[in-house]
């Protein structure tokens, strides 16, 4: 055991803070550090900045354009994009469908997504969810019947995040209904602009447009964009859940947000003095920043045993209770640190173009919209309570 | 001792009760909130002719003069409906205020005309450094002949853009923080130098910034003896928060009503996810948690029937503290147990969880209360 960074990784840091002071663009920075979402724009121009870079995608096996870093780098570099407010690249791509092609599909399917996954030229949505099939999500609905060289699709997904900008969505289907509900799933890749897929946005509490339903009518899908096997998509459905989980813990990014916490308190105005006077409210922080290290070195234990050669069972689903727990409570904190400005709240768009700034100080423009967007981190990527099932049953037994 | 409502109380909660059920239906509220006003003048007019605008004024000025428990019954159902009207800001803050320190005068203008529906109020005592302390009063009120000058700036003034009169209270003495030297002084909405920047609230609710550069106000503005308002004020909020305690009962009691429901419907992995025990215990908590919260509101109500000593001070913090905690833990957990569904600002469960959230932190938070309770003595 040693905590120690080696002589290179501390050169290592230090390449990927200059390179991120130098290159992160302000904007990008500011709506990241705000936790308001992303414009597709400003996120493909941050990612292919990266891609330049050849960054985009620490955890690809070299091959297909990772970057061959030790865990120690690739925890590095999360951490420091973290303290930069630079945002992960979407998910889902990168992190999602992209490690299922490399791992599961054929050499065509490589050949033809992965490079524009890692350029986003292509930006990818996700349709596992359906209306009947959140939780219980091998139940789902959405049929695929061959016909010749095509499936026709017919169905429906909801809560699909960021479909209304997505050229491709990777759909869980239902091949076969004969037997057990998992054995009938194939994993298929889906242009969006294929005749009979129809969206729907559905507004959250927010008041943003991110999810969307996605209704398939007699949708034709070539065979050969099927990953795997037939039937066996459940197998590559669940993998890219494990990828999906980890990220979701975001532990830089709440750490960069405390950062942001003990800088308001410094501003905010109490009785004559700061908020950082107020004993109750830092405990609160304090406390969450000890949670949060804990969580950061159940992480990099973990990594380690990755390392070592053993195999993980439930630590994703840890590390995404916990992390969404944190990410869930500090957003909390944040609106709380505001007093009342945390109650003015309006729809982005509302500022969009406009001089007019939202009332209130300038940091105050941001936590509202996150913590309500967060509401959903206990919900999506399995539910918190499905993580504690999974945990009980996979470690403890019970 | 007796828990129970009256006949009349019964008869006020039905008819209050009726008015939610026949007018805020979710997606009638949603479209209310969106509006330019985000309420309804009818809904305001009809308020007024079933005689709710003048609940708690005495039967001297024109009121009925009900008792802070029947405000309790009215609350609780706007609660239920999350009723958008400024019910709260116009009749018991606003109308509170100038009942409690006003003239006869200024009374008979003002109070007769809130009744009959006529007039709106507002309350700006927030300013940008007082966080939850009422007493952190930086606008200055100057004297100026017979009159004063007013200047400073009210934040989040809750329905500052739709009152005909806001009641500002502002310092005419003393340092900041200090209780004495503070005034109140009603102000018309078009007075020069008065700018009100309006907008929306988290919980499709609206409040405004109100900027004063020197607003000259006759000596009829002042509402009450100048430099003594910290007291009448105090009352007047605490008298709010037992009805704001009420309406965040009723917000409870539906979404924990809407959520028991969908637990029931909602089906996955072939069972009603309400079978599974987890979510079982998650209910009952949040059963709970409201269920203590409604006995708070009702003793606060009581209490401050009783007449206005320390002890029912106290008693109002600890009810701010216990219904602060409960409505972030029913508000957060509704949404945790509808899913997906809970996360749609089409359905209605995210819109308690956002006016339950706003509640926990108007008027002082639970952090706020909590030290407040302890420091009363
Ligand atoms: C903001 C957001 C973005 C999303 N993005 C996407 C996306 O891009 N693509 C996609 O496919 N999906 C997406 N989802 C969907 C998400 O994965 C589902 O919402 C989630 O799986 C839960 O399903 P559900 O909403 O149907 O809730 P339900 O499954 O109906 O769950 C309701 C409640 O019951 C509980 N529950 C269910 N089963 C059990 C059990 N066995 N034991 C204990 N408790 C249980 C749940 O924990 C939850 O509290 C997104 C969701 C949100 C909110």
């Amino acid at each position: 055991m040693d905590l120690s960074f080696r002589d290179e990784d501390i050169a290592f840091q230090a390449e990927v803070r200059e390179f991120l002071e130098k290159n992160l663009p302000a904007d990008v920075k500011d709506r990241y550090d705000r936790g308001l979402h992303p414009k597709k724009e400003a996120a493909v121009r941050w990612q292919k900045i990266l891609n330049d870079k050849g960054w985009i995608a620490p955890n690809w096996p070299v091959e297909y354009g990772g970057t061959g870093w030790t865990a120690t780098q690739k925890y590095i570099f999360a951490q420091e994009l973290g303290r930069a407010s630079a945002p992960p690249p979407i998910p889902f791509g990168v992190s999602m469908v992209g490690p299922v092609i490399y791992t599961f599909g054929n050499q065509e399917q490589k050949d033809q997504y992965l490079p524009r996954i890692l350029n986003s030229e292509d930006w990818w949505c996700q349709g596992y969810s359906e209306p009947g099939s959140g939780s219980d999500l091998a139940s789902l609905q959405t049929k695929a019947v061959r016909d010749g060289d095509d499936y026709v699709v017919n169905g429906q997904k909801i809560w699909t995040s960021h479909a209304q900008h997505a050229d491709l969505i990777f759909c869980l289907v239902r091949t076969d209904s004969s037997g057990k509900k998992q054995e009938g799933i194939s994993f298929l890749l889906i242009d969006m602009k294929t005749p009979g897929i129809t969206l729907k946005p559905i507004i959250g509490l927010d008041k943003e447009h991110t999810l969307n339903e996605v209704f398939f009518d007699d949708v034709r899908v070539p065979v050969k964009n099927r990953i795997g096997d037939e039937n066996k998509g459940w197998t590559y459905a669940k993998f890219l859940l494990g990828n999906e989980r980890t990220s979701i813990a975001r532990i830089a990014q709440s750490k960069r947000h405390i950062e942001r916490l003990r800088d308001i308190v410094k501003q905010e105005r109490l009785n004559g003095g700061y908020l950082e006077d107020d004993r109750d409210f830092m405990r609160k922080v304090n406390q969450i920043e000890v949670d949060l290290m804990a969580l950061e070195y159940t992480e990099l234990r973990m990594l380690s045993s990755i390392d070592a050669g053993k195999k993980l069972t439930a630590e994703p689903s840890l590390l995404k209770i916990k992390g969404t727990e944190i990410q869930q409570r500090l957003t909390e904190l944040l609106v709380e640190s505001l007093g009342m400005y945390g109650a003015p709240y309006e729809a982005l768009k509302k500022y969009e173009g406009s001089n007019e700034m939202p009332v209130g100080p300038d940091y105050a423009h941001g936590p509202m919209a996150e913590h309500l967007y967060l509401k959903a981190a206990s919900i999506y990527g399995g539910s918190n309570e499905i993580q504690r099932n999974i945990i009980s049953k996979m470690v403890l037994g019970l | 001792m007796d828990f129970e409502l009256s006949e009349e109380q019964n008869l006020l909660k039905d008819s209050v009760d009726r008015f939610v059920k026949e007018n805020y239906s979710s997606e009638a509220r949603i479209k209310l909130s969106e509006t330019d006003l985000g309420f309804s003048r009818d809904h305001w007019k009809q308020m007024a002719e079933l005689g709710w605008l003048g609940m708690p004024f005495s039967e001297e000025v024109g009121g009925f003069g009900g008792s802070a428990v029947d405000t309790m019954v009215m609350m609780e159902s706007i609660g239920r409906g999350l009723v958008l009207e400024p019910f709260l800001a116009t009749v018991i803050l606003g109308g509170g205020l100038v009942a409690a320190a006003g003239n006869e005068k200024q009374i008979e203008a003002i109070v007769p005309e809130v009744i009959e529906g006529n007039m709106m109020l507002a309350f700006g005592y927030a300013e940008v450094q007082s966080r939850f302390n009422l007493n952190d009063v930086e606008t200055s009120a100057t004297k100026s002949g017979e009159g004063y000058v007013l200047n400073g700036h009210k934040a989040v003034v809750y329905h500052g853009g739709c009152a005909d009169k806001i009641v500002i209270s502002a310092r005419t003495s003393g340092n900041s923080r200090d209780a004495d030297g503070i005034s109140l002084f009603i102000v018309d909405k078009d007075a020069s130098g008065l700018e009100i920047r309006s907008y929306r609230t988290v919980d499709g609710q609206q409040a405004a910034d109100i900027t004063m550069s020197n607003v000259t106000v006759g000596a009829d503005a002042l509402l009450g003896t100048e430099g003594d308002a910290s007291p009448v004020i105090e009352k007047v909020v605490d008298t709010a928060i037992g009805a704001l305690c009420a309406e965040a009962v009723g917000a409870m009691t539906a979404a924990n009503e809407i959520t028991n429901e969908y637990i029931k419907e909602r089906k996955q992995f072939g069972v009603a996810i309400g079978k599974f025990q987890v979510l079982q215990h998650r209910m009952v908590d949040m059963y709970m948690e409201a269920e203590q919260s409604k006995s708070m509101a009702d003793m606060v109500a009581m209490k401050l029937d009783l007449g206005y000593e320390v002890d029912t001070k106290k008693a109002v913090s600890a009810t701010k503290a216990q219904i602060g905690k409960a409505a972030k833990f029913v508000g957060q957990q509704s949404v945790q147990l509808h899913g997906g569904m809970g996360m749609t600002d089409e359905y209605s469960i995210g819109h308690y969880f956002k006016r339950l959230s706003t509640i926990e932190m108007l008027f002082g938070n639970t952090d706020y209360h909590l030290n407040r309770f302890s420091n009363l003595s």
